[in-house]
């Protein structure tokens, strides 16, 4: 068992793990943050994903005791005083999900793409979306909603 | 999972005598083929050893001649690194294009190259520009490194520390994905170098190889019309759902000439 302190959502959280408890597994059987889904389970879909220090991993893919001391944000932490983060506005006008499992994982990539690189081509967008998988949308609609939130659609 | 003691190492010197200690333990640094590896059941380590926070196995830097990357440094950090795109932007491209954003963010050069996944990017960069692997113990030439799927010249306890690679006159990597898992079905990397030509293959065989013919043929022209009278030898190319072995075969000479043709300025 480890002891471990991380930073979730802007807040201190504590627990204490088996050491092969995964990151996901962390944060929603022990924070109940259970808006980060497990897919896969192979770290190939994506639906898993939040960010570590800033960056976009698939937590799957992570031990809990690897974010030892990380400030971490789950899709809980994106909305802000009631208000929608810009990515999940776009994807709610957009109509970027049907049935939305994997919405959770690709908001959070998007976030984490739109840091990166702010204006990202079609191409990029493409790019940036691999580590995700969609089974409803095609992702014409997810490519538009990045875009809408990039504010591209108006240029 | 099976369950495992994790243990985040202080110092190299720590982690190295820690993996002497217990032949079942794992270094590990990024996780992102070792951590699936342990979730599906095929590894059962005993321990695993976190090396990815030491300072000694960071760093990028220019000196000499060479291109000098520190172990640890994640696929993300390469591919954007300004140091890495003005010096050798095929090895960023490289990185660009490993895998997806997430598994580029945790996943590290020295884990890549130590692993040898015979589909893995990394290798073909490895061989082709014949770089130096320096490990806690000695450098190992890219050429007497790789030896055979996942199997490297790394003895218990040696870890990769940095990896000089030899700036050439030009290189390029071009590979063709597999749709689904994004790792190579075949990725050629060509280093034009004054000492001559190199040309690497991964993802086609049971670990990378270089292609002597190409290398030849380079040699005399960089075009890929060069390409056109050979063939690559099938007998010892992987074959299965995916593709024929003749099929990987035509997919080598395709990306060895797109690699060419990016080196002679006509894509």
């Amino acid at each position: 068992m480890a002891k471990i302190k991380m930073t979730v959502n802007g807040k201190q959280c504590t627990g204490e793990v088996e050491d092969r408890v995964l990151l996901v597994n962390f944060l929603r059987d022990s924070l109940n943050l259970t808006g980060t889904h497990v897919g896969c389970d192979t770290s190939q879909c994506g639906a898993c994903t939040v960010h570590v220090d800033g960056r976009a991993v698939k937590s799957c893919t992570m031990l809990a005791v690897q974010a030892d001391g990380a400030d971490v944000v789950t899709i809980e932490g994106m909305a802000k005083n009631g208000k929608l983060h810009p990515v999940q506005q776009a994807f709610t006008e957009c109509h970027a999900l049907q049935c939305g499992f994997c919405t959770p994982g690709m908001i959070m990539t998007v976030a984490a793409l739109l840091k990166d690189n702010p204006h990202p081509t079609d191409d990029e967008i493409v790019h940036g979306l691999e580590g995700n998988m969609c089974r409803c949308t095609g992702y014409l609609n997810i490519v538009k909603a990045v875009k809408q939130a990039a504010g591209l659609q108006h240029k | 999972m099976y369950a495992f003691q994790y243990r985040k190492a202080s110092s190299l010197k720590e982690a190295g005598e820690l993996l002497v200690k217990d032949a079942d333990a794992k270094p590990m640094s990024g996780g992102m083929t070792l951590l699936p590896t342990i979730k599906a059941r095929l590894a059962q380590p005993t321990q695993l050893i976190d090396i990815s926070g030491l300072s000694e196995l960071s760093g990028i830097e220019v000196k000499g001649g060479e291109l000098i990357i520190g172990a640890a440094t994640r696929h993300q950090q390469v591919a954007s690194s300004k140091v890495v795109r003005d010096a050798l932007p095929a090895l960023a491209d490289l990185a660009a294009h490993i895998a997806d954003p997430q598994v580029r963010n945790r996943g590290t050069l020295g884990g890549s190259v130590a692993n040898n996944d015979p589909a893995a990017d990394y290798p073909a960069a490895v061989l082709g520009l014949n770089a130096k692997i320096i490990t806690n113990k000695r450098e190992i030439a890219a050429d007497d490194f790789f030896q055979g799927m996942f199997a490297t010249a790394l003895e218990a306890g040696e870890l990769i520390v940095r990896i000089a690679f030899p700036l050439p006159k030009k290189a390029a990597y071009a590979k063709f994905p597999h749709p689904a898992s994004g790792y190579a079905m075949a990725g050629v990397f060509i280093a034009q170098t004054a000492a001559g030509v190199r040309v690497a293959v991964t993802g086609a065989g049971s670990g990378v190889f270089r292609w002597s013919d190409a290398e030849a043929a380079l040699m005399k022209s960089m075009d890929p019309t060069a390409l056109a009278k050979l063939t690559v030898a099938t007998d010892d190319l992987n074959e299965d759902i995916h593709g024929t072995r003749e099929y990987r075969a035509q997919l080598v000479k395709v990306m060895a000439g797109r690699a060419a043709a990016t080196i002679a300025g006509k894509n």
